[in-house]
């Protein structure tokens, strides 16, 4: 499959306009700028793409609903707080090629109706933030960012904002909650962002992966999109692949291929015997089957979620009770604070894997820890709470004598 | 109009209703905890999530607005199940020592838990171990039994705008603290205590002075005065059993004798005093181009609050002190005197509705006697407690009067206890002052309700006296920067920090029940009503004072005994 969001990685200087624009970067800004706004967003959702962050929605329809709403003004927010364990697939981009993002972030706001244009760039990301700077810099000059941008009357411009290290600002009303300057913790929805998010006016929030696949979308068409990978949910996706594999890294692949076929032909195959992977990140449920396809709505199927494609592949001589403990203490320490069943859940859980961990489990405790599951995924406000229990209660099922093994005599 | 379907029965409510509020209209009371009414619902505690059709998960009832056609279910078995686990988690973090705990009675958490049927905590595991914030005069925060539903933090923030209080941390180190965790004592706290108010568990309680005050009354060397603010008695009784509103005056009077207490005043009397000092200082104002609008200064609360955010009003703010504080120096003066006691033995004890009043006696300003003029003061939490533990049965007691000396009042003293009552109190006495006539409508019924901030224009004399009347912090603040822009119509404004005044105090029962704090309120005009005087300035024990000791309002021993000034605090 031809590169398409990662077209420029290993480039030399890709990050820079000049190299940018060498490759007929910003084309498709000229292009959909001769374009009305609708019809911008009409061939997004031709596309089929959808989010990319782990929600999975309808990119089109969200900027279709932020478009339609009538405060002014809007606000379009590029995700790139990048923080699911597993995941660093935005940082290539971020880091290789800037370029390619405010692009997309610029068509973006001119679907939506934005005059500005955000990124929230986790704060870790010291390298990506400097690159991201630069770059816009760069866009400015070039008459990119600005006023009557190529003469179209369109003025767009990009603020940067650095997260402060909380994982939980990856959640989209966290995000625009940090924005503002308040704690970064989860809003109720709805209102969903596209109807009240910045300052309370109409904002779409989409991720780094997302934004990236529009410019293509734009020179080539959605219809042209919609074909590549799954028919069910179509385009390139990055998967970051990691744990016991023997060539982790990121790759891009049309979505849809297997489990295996991406273990064992990109990953050159798992380091010792294969026992489970997490296809999305801590925040997913396990697959002990290696034939599932990775895409939405396939690894839905399967009981589990591709979420921000974060593949993590554990092998036979791992505790899957370390596993979930480990999963456990992330989320106790991340969790906002916010909900109750979230905030005591979650601590709760870890402190019964690390007694398990140790040999000290009581038998009744696993269906606690089940009931406890989805009692979150019930009530928890935000993805964090509600999928926290993903990878335990997951890891019970597939392998409960692992955890029997170790329930105290 | 919406219409939707809870529990199968249909409902047609008001766009915008929560489901909570509607639930309510066919008469389901959805299990809630950080939900409070008179605040923003914040969701945080997630027990009153509800079953929606079509919906994967639980919704919060008190946030999710209902829409047409929405089928709800609130008794569900997937809600009660997760009603009571969030519960169950909840009480496994909690620092469950409720035989000791103040709020054993008054607990909303185990109030919930034993009508969700939480028969057992299956979770175990470490519980908090916070140290307590002791840095305040008036107030304890005890982290451990925090439950983080946020109350205390809205009120702080939303009601009184003063937000010296918010969520710190993250994850399972989530704690509401102050700025830097410095502590309410060193940060822009005005001790109102409406967070007490709000916390639905005992994570929030005064500063206790019971057991100073038990010492006392048992010391033979000691002589103890005691009064009582205006509204304890539309108060007191319903913290001891008794219905909401009872007028318990007499009958509080015959306690505290009962208790040990070796004199029996009221604040009363020198609420009647603070009228004849502040409206003196008004119509002086008034007629010598002093600074105007005057504004009160009964409220500690306020006061504090003003030296934080409004130290440029300071000028503005009237010299009077507090009715405490006035009693307080007469008590180790005037009475001292008059009695033939040395002001050494004296122990000055004040029963009041708030939780800035323990701040404001320990001011150091407030020492006019040559001594602390007010040694301790208690609550009416407090004095309830004192009451059932010395086993007096309250409903049964006789009604006594205060001794006149320091206890003979008008009704105008009375209804200093709410909003609004300062004013009219102070009207009634200024029109006399300025017109040598009296009043002739004695109930000023514009300044009277609980409308945040109500207005009234009164003719004295050709002259077209504007006031206002401000109750809760938020409300003062909306008044005070018009005085700070230059744009406030009035001559004099009254401010009491707490939504319904005094009525509403930190110290009250438990509660934030506006209605209530309204019904305390009637008690007390129709108290007034039936007095034998009206106006402070008709007090027979007033002249006496004037006669006898101080001579006249603002004159050099009033200003002396019963002025005071104020200091600019920092804002961090």
């Amino acid at each position: 499959m031809e590169k398409i969001l990662t077209k420029n990685v290993g480039k030399p200087n890709s990050q820079d306009i000049e190299v940018y624009l060498g490759g007929g970067g910003y084309k498709a800004l000229e292009k959909a700028l001769g374009m009305k706004p609708k019809d911008v967003i009409a061939e997004v959702k031709k596309s089929k793409l959808v989010g990319r962050g782990g929600a999975a929605f309808p990119t089109g329809l969200k900027w279709e609903f932020t478009r339609r709403e009538s405060a002014e003004p809007k606000f379009i927010a590029c995700n790139a707080d990048e923080g699911e364990p597993g995941t660093f697939k935005d940082r290539v981009i971020l880091l290789n090629d800037p370029h390619l993002l405010l692009e997309a972030l610029i068509i973006g706001g001119y679907a939506i109706g934005a005059s500005k244009g955000f990124i929230y760039i986790r704060g870790e990301y010291y390298r990506e933030i400097e690159t991201v700077e630069k770059a816009v810099e760069q866009a400015r000059t070039k008459g990119y960012l600005g006023d009557n941008i190529l003469g179209s009357g369109f003025s767009f411009d990009v603020q940067l904002y650095k997260g402060a290290g909380a994982y939980v600002c990856g959640e989209e009303t966290a995000l625009l909650e940090s924005m503002e300057g308040n704690r970064g913790c989860p809003d109720c929805r709805p209102p969903f962002p596209a109807e009240s998010g910045f300052l309370g006016k109409p904002t779409a929030v989409n991720n780094v992966e997302t934004l990236c696949n529009i410019p293509a979308i734009m020179i080539n068409g959605g219809e042209w999109y919609s074909r590549i990978g799954s028919p069910d949910s179509p385009g390139p996706k990055l998967y970051c692949l990691s744990g016991h594999v023997n060539k982790p890294g990121v790759y891009e692949l049309p979505m849809g291929i297997t489990l295996r076929e991406l273990i064992e032909n990109h990953g050159e195959g798992v380091k010792g015997e294969f026992k489970a992977a997490l296809p999305g990140g801590v925040s997913s449920c396990l697959l002990a089957n290696l034939d599932v396809k990775l895409d939405y709505k396939s690894v839905a199927r399967a009981g589990s979620m591709l979420g921000s494609g974060a593949v993590i592949v554990i092998n036979e001589d791992t505790s899957i009770i370390d596993v979930a403990k480990n999963t456990m203490e992330f989320f106790a320490r991340e969790s906002c604070g916010k909900c109750s069943v979230c905030r005591e859940g979650t601590r709760r859980a870890r402190e019964i894997l690390t007694r398990f961990a140790n040999g000290g489990g009581k038998a009744k405790e696993l269906d606690l820890m089940l009931e406890l599951g989805e009692v979150m995924y019930d009530t928890a406000c935000c993805g964090l709470g509600q999928a926290a229990m993903n990878t335990t209660a997951s890891a019970i099922r597939l392998f409960r004598e692992e955890f029997e093994q170790k329930v105290r005599k | 109009m919406v219409t939707l379907t809870i529990n199968g029965k249909q409902v047609t409510v008001l766009e915008g209703t929560s489901i909570m509020n509607a639930a309510k209209q066919v008469h389901i009371n959805i299990p809630h905890l950080c939900y409070l009414e008179g605040l923003e619902p914040e969701y945080h505690c997630r027990v009153c999530g509800v079953e929606i059709e079509g919906e994967p998960r639980l919704a919060p009832s008190c946030v999710r607005q209902v829409s047409e056609g929405m089928k709800v279910q609130t008794n569900s078995a997937r809600v009660r199940r997760a009603r009571r686990m969030i519960v169950e988690l909840l009480l496994a973090d909690h620092y469950t020592d409720c035989p000791t705990c103040e709020r054993n009675q008054t607990c909303e958490l185990l109030k919930l838990a034993f009508e969700l049927g939480v028969k057992e905590i299956r979770f175990e595991g470490e519980k908090p171990h916070y140290e307590l914030d002791e840095t305040s005069p008036a107030i304890i925060r005890d982290p451990n039994k925090c439950v983080l539903c946020g109350r205390c933090v809205r009120v702080c923030h939303d009601v009184q705008t003063v937000s010296v209080i918010g969520f710190v941390n993250r994850g399972l180190e989530t704690m509401v603290s102050t700025f830097m965790e410095n502590g309410l004592g060193n940060v822009e706290c005005t001790n109102c205590g409406q967070c007490i108010h709000v916390c639905p568990v005992g994570a929030i309680k005064e500063k206790s002075a019971v057991d100073e005050v038990w010492a006392a009354l048992a010391d033979l060397e000691k002589h103890v005065v005691v009064q009582e603010a205006p509204v304890m008695r539309a108060s007191l009784g319903e913290e001891l059993g008794l219905p909401a509103g009872t007028l318990v005056a007499g009958k509080m009077h015959a306690a505290l004798r009962r208790l040990g207490f070796d004199t029996v005043f009221e604040t009363n009397f020198s609420a009647d005093l603070t009228i004849m000092e502040e409206a003196s200082e008004l119509v002086k104002r008034v007629k010598e181009g002093g600074v105007l609008p005057q504004i009160t200064s009964c409220c500690p609360g306020w006061i504090t609050f003003m030296e934080h955010f409004y130290p440029d009003l300071i000028p503005n703010v009237s010299t009077c002190k507090s009715p405490q504080q006035m009693f307080g120096a007469l008590s180790k003066t005037y009475y001292a005197e008059k009695a033939g006691i040395d002001p050494a033995r004296i122990v000055s004890v004040s029963i009041m509705p708030c939780t800035a009043k323990k701040f404001e006696t320990q001011r150091p300003e407030m020492a006019d006697s040559g001594f602390q003029d007010v040694d301790y003061v208690l609550t009416t939490r407090e004095l309830a407690r004192m009451i059932k533990e010395a086993g007096i049965d309250f409903a049964s007691l006789p009604d006594e009067p205060a001794e006149e000396l320091m206890g003979l009042y008008s009704g105008a003293a009375t209804i200093f206890g709410i909003t609004g009552g300062v004013m009219e109190a102070a009207l009634r006495t200024a029109y006399k002052l300025v017109t040598g006539k009296e009043l002739e409508k004695i109930d000023i019924e514009p300044v009277r309700g609980l409308d945040g901030i109500k207005t009234a224009t009164l003719n004295v004399d050709g002259l077209e006296v504007e006031v206002a009347v401000a109750h809760g912090l938020g409300n003062a603040r909306k008044v005070l920067d018009e005085v700070r822009a230059g744009k406030s119509p009035y001559h004099f404004i009254e401010i009491m920090a707490c939504p319904g005044g005094c009525a509403g105090g930190g110290g009250q029962p438990i509660g934030f029940d506006m209605a209530l704090r309204g019904i305390r309120g009637q008690t007390l005009y129709a108290e007034d009503r039936q007095l034998p005087y009206r106006r402070s300035h008709d007090n027979p024990s007033i002249k006496k004072v004037y006669e006898d000791y101080l001579k006249e309002p603002l004159g050099e021993k009033s200003h002396h005994l019963l002025h005071t000034k104020y200091t600019k605090r920092e804002v961090v």
